[in-house]
Parts: structure tokens; sequence; C-alpha cells
């Protein structure tokens, strides 16, 4: 069943929308990653134009968010004042990053930079990711302990805050910092940012496992809508029904997710989550090598 | 008596010569002028029926919305593909369809062709300043070739059906990524290798309904339309929790 999306100018099959909805959702209960590092360039890949799968994904993010966020919330695992503070430097950097969006769309380049974002960022953070998940692993089954947290220079920033969820006392300036470039993140590639905010809050922040997706989820919302309000006024490429449809099958898809992401270990979701980030990392870092079928290319006009 | 006769006769003669015996030489229409798309669009079959006086060949041209069109050029730097070159096409249309009633290569000649601009090569794609025309065509020719691989452009679009000498008939098909606008259906018919009659029909295509609200809104009422957008998400992410929890 083919249906006419009035954005993005195309006609798509509804079941095809749906299925991909419900498949990147379930991962993103998994993770407590919005899926959209997934889900960005499946859209592109169907024939939707950058521009509204970028700006449209923002906003299914913030459904599958807050419906990821209130599982964990009955769980209690939400830490609010570590969320707030992300949440403040996500709110800036996202602002930043729609205005960097519109100025690299104008030069005709916006389709390189959110292709080498992800390259760059999933090819870090993966393997990143992927190595430590597997000490941990390995260190779990030689029973040895975890090493203790060593008193680095992060500890002696400044505006130091006491957050009791998290058990930390760290400067406020660290998630504010991380949050601004989340924000930025989230707004050039239409990602929530989770899989740079995950990493991030464990090994940078030194946050407990169990509260890092709560929290990440919950400051996602905040940082997604911003972003779909400020593509919405600037670029006019937020497709409601194209939304529709994705947070359709995808909040329904979190909801297994995060009910089968219980059911895991930490260092299990970690590695699968890394295997993933390096295997999307792959494909685009090969399509951006390879020669492509045709040099050229027709781009919107000048006029437009 | 006579005189009246006379004035009568007169009218006659001026009423016939009135008429130019070219206009009924072709004839031609479309089924319908306005292509709704509405929530189930996946493109659209309009029919053009016609007449011509006595035998000819019919060549049909639907040419689309005029834009500014950009094509760019990849090169290898530092490894990468990036997009390192541009041309930007003047007012090109953004979809052409040509159906001919026997193929176009045996009815006109490239020449005629040319004078007529029919056919994708002959479109006047102008670009904007001067360009070298080496360089000129290389872009021509990959705004052609991309255009056509959209489905957007092209030569084959249908066989026009003679029913009879006189009588004419072609379904022109538009996919679903047509492009919203006036397009202009020009009809010709060829004797000999000329053209001999021309008669254009305005066509255009665009959204109604919820389509066009939902359109109309984004652009009119960016903010208020960005804020939607985030109620409707947090309402459908809580009713998908709350009927989780309640299983």
């Amino acid at each position: 069943m083919q249906i006419y999306l009035p954005i993005a100018e195309i006609s798509v099959n509804i079941f095809l929308i749906l299925g991909m909805g419900g498949a990147v959702g379930f991962l993103s209960g998994l993770f407590g990653v919005g899926g959209g590092f997934l889900m960005t360039p499946l859209l592109i890949f169907i024939g939707i134009p950058s521009p509204v799968a970028v700006a449209t994904e923002a906003n299914q993010i913030v459904a599958s968010s807050v419906s990821g966020v209130l599982a964990h919330w009955k769980r209690g695992n939400v830490d609010f004042r570590m969320g707030l503070a992300l949440l403040a430097g996500g709110v800036l950097g996202s602002t930043f990053g729609v205005w960097l969006f519109t100025f690299l769309k104008s030069l005709g380049q916006i389709d390189l930079v959110i292709k080498l974002s992800y390259v760059v960022f999933l090819g870090i953070i993966g393997t990143l990711m992927f190595i430590e998940s597997l000490r941990a692993i390995l260190r779990s089954r030689n029973q040895t302990p975890p090493a203790r947290r060593h008193h680095t220079w992060i500890h002696g920033m400044p505006f130091k805050v006491r957050f009791r969820k998290s058990r930390l006392y760290i400067s406020a300036l660290l998630p504010i910092g991380v949050g601004f470039v989340v924000g930025v993140l989230a707004a050039i590639m239409g990602v929530g940012g989770g899989f740079v905010m995950v990493p991030a809050m464990i090994y940078l922040l030194g946050m407990p496992t169990s509260v890092v997706v709560g929290t990440s989820l919950f400051q996602i919302i905040f940082v997604t809508a911003n972003v779909t309000v400020l593509q919405a006024v600037n670029n006019q490429t937020v497709d409601v029904v194209l939304a529709l449809l994705l947070l359709t099958g995808g909040v329904i898809g979190a909801q297994f997710g995060a009910k089968a992401g219980a059911k895991l270990k930490g260092e299990q979701l970690r590695i699968l989550l890394a295997l993933m980030v390096i295997g999307v990392c792959m494909k685009l870092g090969f399509d951006l090598v390879l020669t492509p079928d045709d040099l050229y290319s027709i781009g919107a006009g000048g006029g437009h | 008596m006579t005189t009246l006769r006379a004035l009568l006769l007169a009218l006659v003669l001026a009423c016939t010569a009135a008429v130019p015996a070219k206009a009924s030489e072709l004839i031609a229409d479309l089924s319908q002028h306005l292509i709704a798309i509405t929530t189930g669009f996946s493109g659209a079959n309009v029919l053009l029926f016609g007449s011509v006086e006595a035998p000819g060949d019919v060549v049909v041209a639907v040419s689309g919305p005029k834009h500014d069109i950009t094509v760019r050029r990849k090169a290898r730097v530092g490894g990468v593909w990036v997009n390192n070159d541009q041309m930007t096409f003047a007012s090109a249309p953004a979809f052409y369809a040509l159906a001919s009633s026997a193929p176009i290569r045996k009815i006109l000649s490239e020449g005629e062709r040319g004078v007529h601009k029919i056919g994708v090569h002959h479109l006047s794609l102008t670009p904007k300043g001067e360009e070298p025309p080496d360089r000129l065509s290389d872009f021509r020719e990959a705004l052609i070739r991309n255009k056509q691989n959209q489905g957007l452009y092209a030569e084959d679009a249908g066989k026009i059906l003679f029913l009879g000498k006189q009588l004419f008939r072609t379904d022109i098909t538009f996919p679903a990524n047509a492009p919203v606008g006036t397009y202009e259906v020009q009809v010709l018919l060829v004797r000999d290798g000329k053209v001999v009659a021309a008669e254009i029909t305005p066509l255009s295509i665009g959204k109604v309904g919820f389509e066009a609200n939902v359109y109309n809104f984004a652009y009119d009422y960016g903010l208020l339309y960005g804020l939607l957008a985030i109620v409707v998400a947090t309402v459908a992410g809580w009713l998908a929790s709350v009927a989780f929890r309640k299983s």
C-alpha cells in the first residue's frame, strides 16, 4: 500500500516504513540509543531527500525516547539532575548544529558532511566500545575485580556538583560539554546522539551503566525536540506523515527492546552495540571511497 | 431582394473565410487538466485524445515545471569522493516525456527536431553564465542521464494509437515522483518530415486536501508545525508505554 508524503514529495510503501520503524525501535529500546544512526541512512537509501530524512528522524526519536524513558523511569534508572546538565549543553549544541546544517546545505556539501560525521564518529566510538566491552567480558570470566577509578584532571575542574543517582561528584561543565557536542551531532546527523552520549557517560563521566541508558534517553527527548522545531522553522523539512509512520513502528519496537535489554548484561549490550556501530561505519566508509556509478548528480536548484 | 441576397452571400463567405483551413487540421485535448495529489497518490495516467483532418503522424511532448537545476560533479579528494564542481541550468524542465505514433527518428529529422526542440537532447538547457562548450555538454548530458534514471525524462513514454485514420489517443503516464507545478502538453502533427500543425494544452499537478494542508501549514506556520510534531511524538510515545504497562 502506497502513501504520498507531503513534505518529502515522494510515494512510499506504508509497510516498509512501519517495518523499518519497528526494527530500529527495537534496537533503540535495547541499547538506549535513539536509533537515528541506523534510521537516517536507511531513509536516505529508500529515496527520502537527506534534509527531510535528518529532520523527520529527529521528530521520530522524540517519540521512541519518550516511550523508552518511561520504561526506564519505572525501574528508577534515570538521573534527572545529570540529565538536566547534559540537556543545558544539548540545547545550545543543537541550536548551533541546525544553523551549521542550513549553512552547509547552501554550500552543497551537506551530504558529504553528514556521511563523514557518521564514518568518523561511528568508527571511533564503535572501536573504543568494542575493545572496552571485550575486556570487560574477559575480566568477568577471569573473576578479577575491575580496576579502581583513577583521580584525573577531570576531577580537578571547577563547579563541582553531586549527582546522587550516578554516585558522582564532578564538575557540571563536563556533562554540559558532552551535551553540547552531542547536540551539534544530533542536528547535523539526524540522530539522538545516544551512540556518542552513552559511551561518553560511561567512559568520560564514569556513570554506572544502569542509569546511563535512561538518562541518555531523557535528555535526547529534549535535544531532538529542539532540533525538530528548529528544522521546521528554518528548513521546512519535517514530514509529519513520515514521522507518524516511523514512530508507530518505533514506539512498539522500543518497548520490546527495553524488555529484551533488561535480560542482557551491560557489557554484552555494549559489545553488540559496538559491532553494529562498526558495521554501519564501514558501509558508509566504503560508499565514500568506492567510485560512484555516476560522478554527476542533480541537486536542488539555486533558486530553491 | 437582390441586395439582401448579395449581403447574405457576403456574410456566408466572410464566415467561412474567418475559419482558417488549418484550425481543424489538428484537435487534441486531455481527459483532465488537473492531477490531484492525494494521500494514496502513486502516479497518474492522463488520456490524451484528438483528431487530424488528413493522415499524418502525431508527436506529443509533455514538459514539466521549470526550475533552476544544479548539477554537481564529484572528484576524488584525499581518497574520498567529494562534490567539487557544479553548473546551474536556468529554468530547465523538471519533467519531460515524448510520445509519438511512429519512432521519432523516422518521422522527424535531427535538424527538424532541433528547430522544434523535440526530444531530451534538444531541450533548451542553458547554464547561468558563460560556460565553455566541452564542459557545458558534459554537464548537460549528465543532467539528462540523471533525469532519465529518475524516470523524469523519457523519449519513449508511449505510443500514440490511431483509431482509423483520423482519431488518435494515448495515455500520458506521470510517475509518483513527478514534480508539482504547471506542465505544457504540446501536440504536433507531422507530415512528410515537417511539422504542419501544433496545439498546446496546459496541465497542472497539485496537492489537494490533506496533502496540501500539511504542506501549506509546514511552510506558513513553521514554529506551530514543529511544536505540533513534538506533541504528536510525545503522545505517541506515552501511549505506547501505557499500552505495554497494562498488557
